[in-house]
């Protein structure tokens, strides 16, 4: 399978501090990536720099085969982007924000209506297509961010902290959702502080100080770790990382 | 550009602004309420009037009387000319006043039977012209005194009558003259208050990161956001010229399609003034602050509105020629007092043209460059 996101050596400094440190990453077409670490690890500049909406300091990225910072409007067209932060109007309703996000996508007529049926009833929404976002439950509001990215089938599907705040019912709805998606061939590319929830996707990339220090399933990780579960891996490895670091 | 992700961002924008009916109401109250608080009369001092001069006379003096006003600190002569060049002057506001020293002057005033000049006075700024005319008169007078003393005119001849004959405000009301000026500086800081917080609360709210993850061109959204709150400004308008024509009793002589125009024209190059400061700012607050400041102060201050441009430093001067409202009030007194036609208005609307194109295009380039961080 050839990789549909690909970055060689992605930096981005803001003045001193450097957010993303040399990144090499390559993801297949139709995985689920989960890339976990801590708080400024840098993996929100990661997404920001694959969606386009921040430029490199140095390095290249390639998504579904455009460049992100010579092609942003194709990268645009061929991907969906879910920010960490709710980013639909809350005082629309569920049904304006989604055909605003038709508009813009250039979805219209039959396919449109067909598409936005079919996620509404997949997410379970269509009871509150007519209510304002803004009166929405933080797992509500996620499915209706999620839908509005959907909304022109997007080839690769990035997603800051989907499910951050949202309560454990929803988080599982959200999950079914996102394997539906992988069936259909969509690839995900995730960042997520939940671990079990990296336990789920195919590989996992482990983000310390900018730079990715683990890369590999879930079962390699904790294989080489010798860890039960991820979190073991998380903990040691980071750890491992900070006290190299201090030497 | 796309049409159909203009007409989106139109749509969304429109929801936005009907669903807040408290700032609604507020943006629509506004002109009616600032135009009644600031429709008082405000003075100015005068020199250097600019006027022009008909001679028909031309006798020795004729031309000692236009010496006086040469030499007078108060007037500037900017040329001499019939009634046609005098008429055209003051439809294009390069003259105050002309002055017209009737044929057999000289002759009157060596009778004693008394003699006239006659002041043709541009009205549409009421207090300067009435300052204008008095300033004219004295120099009348003074040299009615020296002429006499001269022996050229009999001791008991009655002064030389200056016959002031006001055109455009005949009745000199001041507020013929400020609320014209008025109606635009209000627009003007409506108009970029309107947009200016437009593209900061998407940032504040977090919806722009979303909205800069599809294929939309910063132009589609500018031009979008611009529509929308265009129609608000038409609102506006309409809401200022009517308070102004029936609460001020403001004489309209000029043609109403051009009036709407040359309003259209001044709204778009503000609107996109207000969006170009919003997309620098990343905070609902620092928009407002940047819109206030680079609307109110050139509006009120560098529009010709009530301080006159050709009395301030050469420097304020060339920077007026950058402020919109400038050609708005030009175009508004105008039309209101004088109803000149395009044939007089056409610089001041192709500057306003100009003015929203460069803006236009500024606020697209400034808001691509406007990455998340």
């Amino acid at each position: 399978m050839p990789a549909i996101i690909e970055t060689h050596g992605l930096t981005r400094r803001f003045g001193g501090l450097t957010a993303v440190d040399h990144l090499d990453l390559s993801i297949e077409a139709g995985e689920i990536f989960g890339l976990v670490g801590p708080d400024g690890a840098g993996k929100t500049t990661t997404l920001r720099m694959l969606t386009s909406l921040l430029d490199p300091t140095e390095g290249s990225a390639r998504v579904a085969g455009r460049d992100v910072v010579r092609e942003p409007q194709a990268v645009k067209d061929q991907i969906g982007y879910m920010a960490q932060r709710f980013g639909l109007y809350l005082d629309l309703t569920v049904q304006e924000n989604m055909d605003f996000y038709a508009d813009l996508f250039g979805i219209v007529g039959a396919e449109r209506k067909a598409l936005a049926a079919e996620l509404l009833h997949m997410t379970r929404m269509d009871p509150f297509r007519n209510r304002q976002a803004g009166q929405l439950s933080g797992g509500m509001k996620q499915k209706l961010a999620l839908m509005c990215t959907l909304l022109h089938r997007p080839r690769i599907l990035f997603l800051d902290e989907p499910t951050n705040g949202v309560d454990p019912v929803s988080r599982r709805d959200f999950w079914t959702i996102l394997y539906q998606l992988l069936k259909d061939g969509i690839t995900i590319l995730m960042t997520t502080a939940y671990l079990d929830e990296a336990e789920r996707c195919n590989r996992v990339g482990l983000m310390y100080k900018g730079r990715l220090i683990r890369c590999d399933t879930p079962a390699a990780l904790k294989r080489e770790a010798g860890s039960e579960d991820l979190e073991g891996v998380f903990v040691g490895t980071i750890r491992a990382a900070a006290a190299l670091e201090e030497r | 550009m796309s049409y159909r992700r203009t007409r989106a961002i139109l749509i969304k924008e429109l929801r936005h602004i009907l669903r807040d009916s408290r700032s609604l109401a507020l943006a629509l109250a506004m002109p009616a309420m600032m135009l009644l608080l600031y429709g008082y009369a405000l003075s100015l001092d005068v020199d250097h009037i600019p006027v022009m001069v008909y001679d028909q006379d031309g006798t020795d003096a004729s031309r000692n009387l236009v010496r006086q006003f040469q030499g007078s600190r108060f007037f500037e002569i900017r040329g001499f000319g019939g009634y046609g060049e005098i008429r055209r002057a003051i439809d294009r506001s390069k003259i105050l006043i002309g002055i017209v020293i009737p044929r057999g002057f000289s002759g009157e005033v060596a009778s004693g039977r008394g003699a006239a000049v006659q002041l043709l006075v541009d009205g549409t700024d009421s207090n300067t012209s009435a300052i204008a005319v008095g300033y004219a008169e004295g120099v009348v007078q003074a040299y009615s005194a020296e002429w006499r003393a001269r022996g050229g005119m009999p001791p008991a001849a009655p002064a030389i009558d200056a016959r002031a004959r006001v055109w455009y405000n005949s009745s000199l009301q001041s507020r013929n003259y400020i609320v014209p000026g008025l109606i635009a500086v209000i627009l003007m800081i409506l108009a970029g208050q309107l947009t200016s917080l437009t593209i900061a609360r998407e940032w504040e709210m977090g919806t722009m990161e979303q909205v800069l993850s599809t294929p939309l061109r910063p132009t589609e959204m500018v031009f979008g956001k611009m529509l929308a709150y265009f129609l608000v400004g038409l609102a506006d308008s309409a809401v200022a010229l009517v308070v102004g024509v029936s609460v001020f009793s403001v004489p309209f002589r000029g043609n109403v399609l051009l009036l709407a125009l040359t309003t259209c024209l001044f709204l778009f190059g503000v609107m996109f003034w207000g969006i170009f400061v919003s997309a620098g700012a990343k905070t609902q607050a620092e928009a407002f602050q940047l819109g206030i400041l680079t609307t109110f102060l050139p509006g009120f201050l560098m529009s010709g509105f009530v301080f006159a441009i050709d009395t301030m430093p050469k420097v304020i001067q060339v920077i007026s020629l950058a402020v919109p409202a400038r050609y708005f009030v030009t175009t508004l007194k105008a039309l209101f007092l004088k109803g000149v036609g395009l044939h007089v208005l056409w610089p001041q609307l192709v500057f306003l043209a100009v003015f929203a194109g460069l803006v236009f295009l500024r606020a697209v380039s400034k808001l691509k460059r406007q990455k998340v961080a």
